[in-house]
C-alpha cells in the first residue's frame, strides 16, 4: 500500500501491488513500514540455483521488499547492529530472476544495470536507496530481526526485518527513471561525459 | 634496543579497531560542516546532515558508524632499534583485530578464500604493510577499510607522454566511475610513480593524512586542490544524489618510477573514512 503523508513522504508498507508501484516515482522520498527481507551477495549466491530449478525459496519474495544488507551484531540488549545498504549492482545478476517471481522493490544503493533497469519497467518494480554509511541511523527505524534462512552465512543470512517509517528514496521506477542520472545532471557544472 | 611485547601490540589494535569504527576522527567531522555550508542541492543536505547524525549516534551508543566495519589495513612504522618479544608482530595485530572485532560488536566481513567464500568469523586477518625506520618507537595506523568503495578502486598504467594531463583525467574518471556505488561524499587516495605494488601501497597510505591539511610538497599541494575543485563539479553529490560535494578531499603521494613508467593507482574511500592511529 503507498499512500502520501501531509509532509509529501509517501508511506511504503509491503505487499505492494502493480498499482502501488506504478505511484512511485523516481526522487520520491518514501517511508517503509512493515516487513522487509535482508539478502546480499551470499543469499542471492543460494537463492539462484533454486530459481534456475524452480524449486521454492525458504521465503515468499511476492509483493515483497528485498533490502540488501549485512547488518553488524546487536549489543546486548539492542534490536539489531549498524544496518545500512551495500552496493546494489554486485546483485544485478540475480536480480530480474527474483523480480519475475513477484518480487517489488529492492533496496540498497548505488547503480543497477541496464538489465535491471528493464527488468522493473517489465515486471513493475522499484529499486529504492537508503544511505549507504548511516548505518547507526537506519538501526533506529528497525523493530524486529528474525533470521529466516540461511544462518550459517552470518551477517549474509536472510533476516526477517520489522521496520518502522524507514527512510528511503525511490532511484529507479518502473517507467525508466533514475534519480542519479536526473540529480547528476541537474547538478553538473561540466562535461560529465566519459572521457576518450 | 627498546622491547615492546605482543600484549601491547594487540591491545593497541584492539582498541584502534573498536574506536576507529564508533567515533569518526574530527577532520571527517570538520569535512561535514564545510559542505554543509557549500552544498546547494536540498537532498544532498540532508543527506550530510543524517551522516553528521550517524556520526554522533555512533560515537554515543558505540555502534559502528557503517554496518561495514571493514578490511583492517594496518601501517606499522618499526622503529629498527624495537624488539618485538613474547610472539610475532603479525599475530598480536591480528589478535588485537580479533578481540577488537569481537568484544566491539562489530561485523565478520573477511572469507578465509576468494574462492571458498567461508567467513573468518572474527575479521582476521589484516592487511598489514611495515616500514622500518629509525628510532625505538612503533607507529601503528589503522583504516577499517569498506569493501564497497574499495571496489571502486582502479590502477592504470600510463605512459611518460601521457604526462601531468593523462593523471589528471584517470584520477577524475575514476571519481565518475566510482559514482553514487561508493558512497559519496569520497576521499581518494592517489599513488603515483614507483612500481605496479608500489602505487597501490601509497595509494592507501595516502588516506592517512588528516583531511583539509594541505600536501606537504606545494605542487602536488595545487594539483589536489584543482582536482578536488573538478571533481566536485561532476554533479554526483552526497550519495549520488546530485550535489556539490562529491569528494571531500584527493591526497596523492608519489614515488620515483622508471623512465618507461607512470603507474597510478586510485583507492577510493567512502565517507565512512575511519582511520585511528598510536605510538608505542
Amino acid at each position: 500500500m503507498i499512500r502520501t503523508a501531509p509532509d509529501g513522504i509517501k508511506e511504503v508498507t509491503p505487499p505492494l501491488s502493480d498499482a502501488d508501484i506504478e505511484a512511485l516515482k523516481a526522487g520520491d522520498r518514501v517511508r517503509i513500514t512493515g516487513v522487509v527481507y535482508t539478502a546480499r551477495d551470499a543469499a542471492h549466491g543460494r537463492l539462484f540455483p533454486l530459481i534456475e530449478k524452480g524449486q521454492p525459496l525458504p521465503i515468499d519474495v511476492r509483493g515483497q521488499i528485498i533490502y540488501y544488507t549485512g547488518p553488524s551484531p546487536a549489543r546486548p540488549g539492542d534490536i539489531v547492529g549498524s544496518i545500512g545498504p551495500t552496493t546494489g549492482g554486485r546483485m544485478d545478476k540475480f536480480t530480474p530472476a527474483l523480480l519475475k517471481l513477484g518480487l517489488k522493490a529492492t533496496m540498497g544503493k548505488g547503480a543497477r544495470s541496464r538489465l535491471v533497469r528493464d527488468a522493473l519497467k517489465q515486471c513493475k518494480a522499484v529499486y529504492f536507496g537508503a544511505i549507504g554509511g548511516a548505518g547507526a541511523v537506519l538501526s533506529r527505524f528497525v523493530k524486529t530481526v528474525e533470521i529466516v534462512a540461511y544462518e550459517d552465512l552470518g551477517t549474509e543470512a536472510i533476516r526477517r526485518l520489522e521496520v518502522e517509517n524507514f527512510p528511503a528514496m525511490v532511484i529507479n521506477d518502473c517507467y525508466g527513471g533514475d534519480l542519479y542520472e536526473d540529480g547528476m545532471k541537474a547538478y553538473a557544472r561540466e562535461d560529465t561525459a566519459p572521457s576518450q | 634496543m627498546r622491547e615492546i611485547h605482543v600484549s601491547a601490540i594487540a591491545d593497541a589494535v584492539k582498541k584502534l579497531c573498536m574506536e576507529a569504527n564508533w567515533d569518526l576522527e574530527p577532520d571527517m567531522l570538520r569535512a561535514f560542516d564545510r559542505a554543509l555550508r557549500t552544498e546547494r542541492s536540498p537532498a544532498g543536505k540532508q543527506v550530510l546532515q543524517i551522516l553528521k547524525d550517524n556520526a554522533q549516534m555512533a560515537k554515543t551508543k558505540r555502534i559502528p558508524y557503517c554496518q561495514d566495519t571493514g578490511f583492517v589495513v594496518c601501517f606499522v612504522e618499526l622503529g629498527q632499534d624495537v624488539h618485538v618479544t613474547g610472539g610475532g608482530l603479525y599475530d598480536a595485530i591480528n589478535a588485537g583485530v580479533s578481540q577488537g572485532y569481537q568484544e566491539g560488536f562489530l561485523r565478520a566481513s573477511i572469507v578465509r578464500s576468494p574462492f571458498d567464500r567461508v567467513n573468518t568469523g572474527d575479521n582476521t586477518p589484516a592487511v598489514i604493510h611495515t616500514d622500518v625506520a629509525p628510532g625505538a618507537t612503533m607507529k601503528i595506523m589503522v583504516m577499517a577499510k569498506g569493501g564497497g568503495c574499495e571496489n571502486r578502486s582502479k590502477y592504470k598504467m600510463l605512459t611518460p607522454a601521457d604526462g601531468l594531463e593523462g593523471v589528471k583525467e584517470w584520477i577524475i574518471e575514476c571519481v565518475r566511475t566510482a559514482g553514487p556505488d561508493a558512497c559519496p561524499p569520497l576521499i581518494l587516495g592517489v599513488g603515483v610513480g614507483g612500481t605496479f605494488e608500489k602505487a597501490a601501497i601509497l595509494s592507501k597510505k595516502a588516506l592517512f593524512r588528516e583531511l583539509g591539511s594541505p600536501n606537504p610538497d606545494p605542487a602536488l599541494d595545487v594539483l589536489e586542490k584543482e582536482l578536488l575543485e573538478r571533481a566536485n563539479r561532476l554533479g554526483i553529490g552526497p550519495q549520488g544524489y546530485g550535489g556539490d560535494t562529491t569528494a571531500f578531499g584527493i591526497h596523492i603521494l608519489t614515488y620515483p618510477c622508471h623512465i618507461t613508467s607512470l603507474p597510478v593507482a586510485v583507492t577510493i574511500e567512502c565517507h565512512a573514512h575511519r582511520h585511528k592511529e598510536v605510538v608505542l
